[in-house]
């Protein structure tokens, strides 16, 4: 059969998917820049300009496989084969139910995610719309349990980075050579780990494609240069023997804030590996059908320009809107140091980067902060507000089902209109 | 704009407050050796305004003690206990109460020191005096124990610390004990009631340096975990 609306569909699932990305980059962007910009480590400029690079080198070199899952890894595709359009409906349904639920609850300050709503809006409309069936359950169950396990596993990472740093750097004699000593091996591992993660799953929609042995060698290579780019920049830093005075860390912070920016740089690319997949990864579904003509093909692959546009997005919320909710955030920050930071973002970096490269959407926020709580379980934060975490935990309870709720009403309005 | 999830969990930070409450509090009880060397020369309206000085300052100190109980909530996760560092900030604050009511004594009886007590009671107030300052260069480390996560040579600089302010509060001991002998070999001399009251403000003095021992002690609780 042939879709009559194709263009229409396609044009409607990029404004919509479009706008979702624009949402990532104003409102999430923030909650992903904050810890690097109130610890100090980089200004609200620069903040901006690594926010800007690397949202979007995430977003397009290892944004695939999250947007994969999204666009069919929680569906099967069997049950829709004969009535296309019905995931056209839904696809565009759940993008509209997310980004109006985000657009509430962001006006009430809860802390919901992008990805949980979505998630929410696309189970919500399959086991109503189409049928109980037609959701993969086990696929589901896996992505929910990773909410779970993403916040404990950042913790985990983040109470042992912090530990280390103490053991090595604070708890020494002389804290300021250890400082020196240790950070460039800190910034090779932000480099490498990073690196690693993101070429074993894949460049193959880019062009390229390597072996293990490549892989690592590459990884490596990145790490290094890192190390190398942050060894420079540590000899670079003048010391001020009077600022210790008055707090002895001063001048070992400020070699902390040379990882931080590190950190940060891999914190703006985890985030866009993930988060991109929400606005676009619905998009997506909607293109491959419309271009195979219909056909529910579960094999297709994902066109490039759809992370290209879900990038774009991304950066052009970030400049239109998004630079003011980070000076807001960052400058709310005032009781980070770039020790405490660093520990905490490079845990969730670390765990999101991952989670992206096995395809599991998770909050990048609500990771984020089961870092900083590890960073606290060893003693690092001064004073922690748990009442978030309380919040959190009823956001996941409301998010699914009114992510759901609105995603079924959508979808049974596009239905109407349509057919 | 609604807070960030980020931004909102981060607490105040009670470090500085604590701090500066200390600080507001050895600002008052600095006071009080003027307050005696003007009580030694019986100048009662000088004495008079140097009281009315350290009644403003423990005001100040109490209005701080406020401030940051208040900003303290109940469901905050911080690396040390809660309820130690609210005992912390009780025992600093009764310093300043102790002096103003030394002060009070002082000036509400118009207690006059006996002349042979003069050059060892200043050394006693100035002691308790430095008992104090010692308790608050402790407190002052909180901010570097706080950044090494209470551990490694913080915490030995912070224990040497406490040593030290042990050994001044036993020095106020012995002062103490002294002066108490002396004014034993004058009491028949001296009207009963002012003898009475002159040994009250002998113990309140040594109090000063007995609470700042013990703001100290507290505040070692505080950091083991």
């Amino acid at each position: 059969m042939t879709l009559e609306f194709g263009i229409t569909f396609i044009a409607l699932a990029c404004a919509f998917g479009f706008f979702m990305a624009w949402g990532v980059g104003a409102n999430d962007v923030a909650n992903a820049m904050g810890t690097s910009v109130g610890s100090k480590a980089v200004t609200i400029k620069q903040a901006i300009i690594i926010a800007a690079i690397f949202e979007f080198a995430g977003a397009y070199l290892a944004g695939g496989q999250v947007t994969s899952t999204i666009r069919k890894g929680m569906l099967d595709a069997n049950l829709l084969a004969g009535q296309p359009e019905l995931l056209i409906f839904g696809m565009l349904a759940s993008l509209l139910a997310a980004g109006i639920w985000l657009l509430i609850a962001s006006r009430a300050g809860w802390p919901v995610s992008t990805t949980h709503s979505i998630v929410g809006a696309i189970v919500g409309f399959a086991a109503v719309g189409i049928g109980i069936d037609a959701v993969q359950w086990g696929k589901v169950g896996k992505i929910a349990m990773s909410w779970i396990i993403s916040p404990a596993m950042a913790g985990i990472i983040g109470y042992w980075l912090f530990v280390s740093v103490q053991r090595l750097i604070l708890n020494t004699d002389e804290p300021l050579q250890n400082a020196r000593r240790y950070v460039p091996f800190y910034i090779f591992l932000v480099g490498f780990v990073i690196a690693l993660v993101t070429m074993f799953k894949g460049l193959k929609h880019i062009g390229l494609e390597f072996s293990t042995l490549q892989n690592y060698t590459i990884a490596l290579v990145i790490g290094f240069l890192s190390m190398v780019i942050g060894i420079i920049a540590i000899r670079r830093l003048r010391f001020d023997p009077a600022a210790d005075r008055d707090f002895h860390f001063t001048n070992v912070e400020k070699i902390f804030s040379v990882l931080m920016i590190f950190t940060a740089c891999a914190m703006a690319f985890a985030h866009g590996s993930n988060d991109v997949a929400n606005a676009v990864g619905p998009l997506a579904a909607v293109v491959s059908i419309v271009e195979n003509n219909g056909a529910v093909a579960q094999k297709s692959a994902l066109p490039v320009w759809i992370l290209l546009l879900g990038g774009t997005g991304i950066i052009i919320g970030l400049i239109t809107y998004g630079h003011k909710v980070i000076a807001t955030v960052g400058t709310g920050i005032t009781q980070l140091t770039p020790s405490r930071g660093f520990a905490a973002t490079l845990a969730a970096a670390v765990t999101v980067v991952i989670a992206s490269g096995t395809g599991l959407p998770i909050s990048t926020t609500h990771t984020l902060v089961g870092g900083i709580l590890g960073v606290g379980l060893a003693r690092g934060m001064d004073a922690l507000n748990m009442n978030v975490v309380r919040a959190i935990f009823l956001s996941w309870i409301v998010t699914l089902p009114a992510g759901a709720v609105l995603s079924i009403l959508f979808f049974y309005t596009l239905k109407g209109i349509f057919t | 704009m609604a807070r960030s999830t980020i931004s909102s969990l981060f607490g105040s930070s009670p470090v500085k407050p604590l701090q500066t409450h200390m600080a507001s509090v050895q600002e008052c009880i600095a006071e009080l050796v003027p307050f005696f060397e003007a009580v030694i020369q019986e100048d009662w309206k000088k004495a008079r305004t140097q009281q009315k000085k350290i009644a403003r300052l423990e005001g100040q100190a109490d209005k701080l003690k406020r401030e940051l109980r208040m900003h303290l909530p109940k469901s905050l996760f911080m690396p040390v206990s809660r309820r130690d560092l609210l005992e912390v900030l009780t025992m600093q604050d009764k310093i300043a109460n102790k002096a103003k009511d030394i002060a009070g004594l002082i000036i509400g009886r118009k207690i006059v020191l006996p002349e042979a007590l003069h050059d060892a009671f200043m050394e006693y107030v100035g002691r308790c005096i430095e008992a104090s300052a010692q308790a608050q260069t402790a407190i002052n480390e909180l901010d570097e124990l706080m950044e090494t996560g209470f551990g490694g040579k913080e915490l030995s600089l912070l224990e040497s610390m406490i040593k030290k302010l042990d050994a001044i509060e036993s020095e106020t001991d012995k002062i103490q004990v002294k002066i108490r002998s002396a004014v034993f070999a004058k009491e028949k001399e001296m009207d009963p009631v002012e003898v009475m009251f002159l040994y009250k403000v002998i113990d309140w003095v040594g109090d000063l340096a007995d609470l700042a021992q013990r703001v100290g002690s507290r505040f070692e609780l505080m950091l083991a975990r």
